[in-house]
């Protein structure tokens, strides 16, 4: 377990410079995720193209890993149909619990986002698992949003 | 002539430090959450549970009687170090959570009047601030926010100018678990008391790091916490004062706290039995009470004096590295040092610490609104004990200027 596994340069770069930081206005959705063991705050809006994520903006305060996670999606889902997020979200899912899941990146550079492979790491750092996974499941929320169920928030705790 | 303080000999009795974290020398700087046990407690605990378990205030038989007597010399142990006047003013509970919910329910339950207002201060561990949220909608009582200075000590004077007519309790932390100031406990309580004004301090941070006198502090409530004072979890200690908790009714129902009982009814046992329902901790007393020697036997002067040194050397230290903001700079400071680092999450900064053997907290401390009011999501707290030493600061200081390179 080295410091450099869960810090690739990768996940640095995105905390610095994080894509896609913002809100959209007017949105089809928002949700809002709270990790509340370490205060992580963020929200996530989206606009859709039919059934496909055309737009999606996040904002809010976290640690590095959940802001260079909630960067990494937001590029990786931009333009996709919901089952291919769905499917997206149960494969990091796998990448941030299993220790037997696949963390080469070609599993996901076939798909053109091989950047999510970079957070294999953190599955080595239990206590930082739901850092990673808080923005997939607001994104989730605010998927769930646009069925007009009432917004809640999320909370990975 | 008293003898230098011995660290290395005091950390020789704390089997844990010798452990070794992600290959590294472990440097345990979260006392504050919780303090690890020397051998002396270990030791009496597992005396106990070889040689004298068996229910306390039930058998005739030998083991029960072992038991008792064990079980009673530990609240009497309790008694003369917070110097109470009476064993029957020594509560035993699960911490200092269930202390104070049980003089929010109890005693809010039989005093608040729709109106009347109860005051903590905006340092307040959730712990002391939920339980009097709770028992102020259950009553349609105000809850009043103390406010602190911008070094977290409590600005007394707008306290003492909050008391009015409809307050009925000041509820307070004796040392803040984030910003380390030591509230002006005596001065509060006095304040409280020539009013007729109930008073309960949480004493969580405050006991494994200075004398206690709950009698020259004048308090009615205190509450406290065995694993912050080198104890067993799940045990802890509420004292009230003997008039106040006799005329109040029993908490929770069932075995010991009664005298007698009929299908209908029953009456109560005296105190403190009145308030210890069901079957005790009785390990985490007597493992408490050896804690309690231990921490005499170093003399809580030289604790004190020790980490005041502690905190003085990682202050400056810490002060050297660009980036660093202390949380917390009260003249009158316990072994708490709370910072953040400019441009590193304190999550991360916990992580990366962790990573060179380095325990602290980082997080929101069960202080969120205090979080809130120092514009803070967060921050990352090391907390000082009796067995740190000068290398658990260096090591301190090191990791965070690691910390500060893999974020470069
Ligand atoms: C000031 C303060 N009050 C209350 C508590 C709660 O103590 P416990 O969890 O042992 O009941 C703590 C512990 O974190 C504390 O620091």
């Amino acid at each position: 377990m080295e410091l450099n596994e869960l810090y690739r340069e990768v996940i640095l770069d995105h905390n610095r410079h994080p894509r896609n930081f913002g809100r959209l206005d007017p949105a089809d959705a928002l949700a809002n995720g709270h990790n509340p063991l370490c205060g992580d705050k963020l929200t996530v809006t989206l606009r859709m193209d039919g059934d496909a994520i055309s737009d999606l903006k996040f904002d809010g305060n976290g640690c590095a890993i959940s802001v260079a996670s909630a960067s990494m999606m937001s590029e990786a889902v931009k333009g996709r149909p919901r089952a291919e997020v769905d499917a997206l979200f149960d494969r990091v899912h796998a990448l941030l619990t299993q220790a037997d899941a696949p963390s080469d990146a070609t599993l996901f550079r076939s798909d053109g986002i091989g950047k999510l492979a970079a957070l294999s790491g953190v599955r080595e750092f239990p206590a930082r698992v739901k850092c990673a996974s808080l923005c997939w499941h607001t994104l989730n929320a605010a998927l769930a949003n646009l069925q007009g169920a009432a917004p809640s928030p999320i909370s990975t705790e | 002539m008293s003898t230098p303080y011995n660290v290395a000999q005091v950390r020789s009795d704390f089997p844990i430090l010798s452990r070794q974290i992600n290959g590294r020398r472990l440097a345990y700087l979260d006392s504050g959450a919780s303090t690890q046990r020397p051998r002396a407690v270990i030791d009496a605990v597992d005396y106990y549970e070889t040689q004298l378990h068996s229910n306390v205030h039930r058998g005739v038989h030998t083991l029960s009687q072992l038991a008792t007597d064990a079980f009673e010399a530990a609240r009497e142990r309790v008694r003369r170090y917070i110097n109470a006047t009476s064993t029957r003013e020594i509560i035993f509970v699960r911490g200092t959570t269930e202390a104070i919910n049980l003089i929010a329910q109890v005693w809010g339950g039989v005093t608040l009047q729709a109106g009347d207002e109860i005051i903590v201060s905006a340092l307040e561990h959730h712990a002391n601030l939920v339980p009097w949220q709770m028992a102020c909608a259950a009553r349609g009582a105000t809850l009043r926010i103390a406010p602190i200075d911008a070094d977290g000590q409590l600005q007394l004077d707008q306290f003492l100018a909050m008391l009015g007519p409809r307050t009925r309790m000041v509820a307070m932390t004796h040392v803040s678990n984030v910003m380390g100031s030591v509230l002006p406990v005596q001065a509060i309580c006095a304040a409280a008391r020539e009013r007729g004004i109930a008073t309960l301090i949480d004493g969580a941070q405050a006991v494994a790091h200075e004398t206690v006198d709950v009698r020259a502090l004048g308090c009615d409530f205190y509450a406290f916490s065995s694993h912050k004072l080198y104890g067993p979890t799940g045990i802890g200690v509420l004292y009230g004062r003997e008039a106040l908790l006799e005329a109040l009714p029993p908490w929770q129902g069932g075995g010991d706290m009664i005298r007698t009982v009929s299908y209908q009814s029953a009456t109560w046992n005296d105190l403190p039995y009145k308030f210890e329902a069901g079957t005790p901790h009785i390990s985490g007393a007597i493992g408490l009470a050896a804690a309690m020697d231990y921490v005499e036997s170093l003399g809580l002067k030289a604790i004190a004096a020790h980490e005041h040194a502690l905190l003085q050397r990682a202050t400056a230290a810490l002060l050297q590295v660009p980036g660093i903001t202390l949380q917390g700079t009260a003249a009158d400071k316990g072994a708490v040092l709370s910072f953040t680092l400019a441009g590193v999450h304190p999550h991360d900064l916990g992580t990366i610490l962790d990573h060179e053997g380095v325990a602290i907290r980082a997080g929101h401390h069960c202080a969120m609104p205090l979080m809130d009011l120092l514009g803070v999501p967060a921050t990352a707290r090391a907390t000082f004990g009796c067995y740190n030493d000068n290398e658990d600061v260096d090591q301190l200081v090191r990791a965070v200027v690691r910390a500060r390179e893999v974020f470069g």
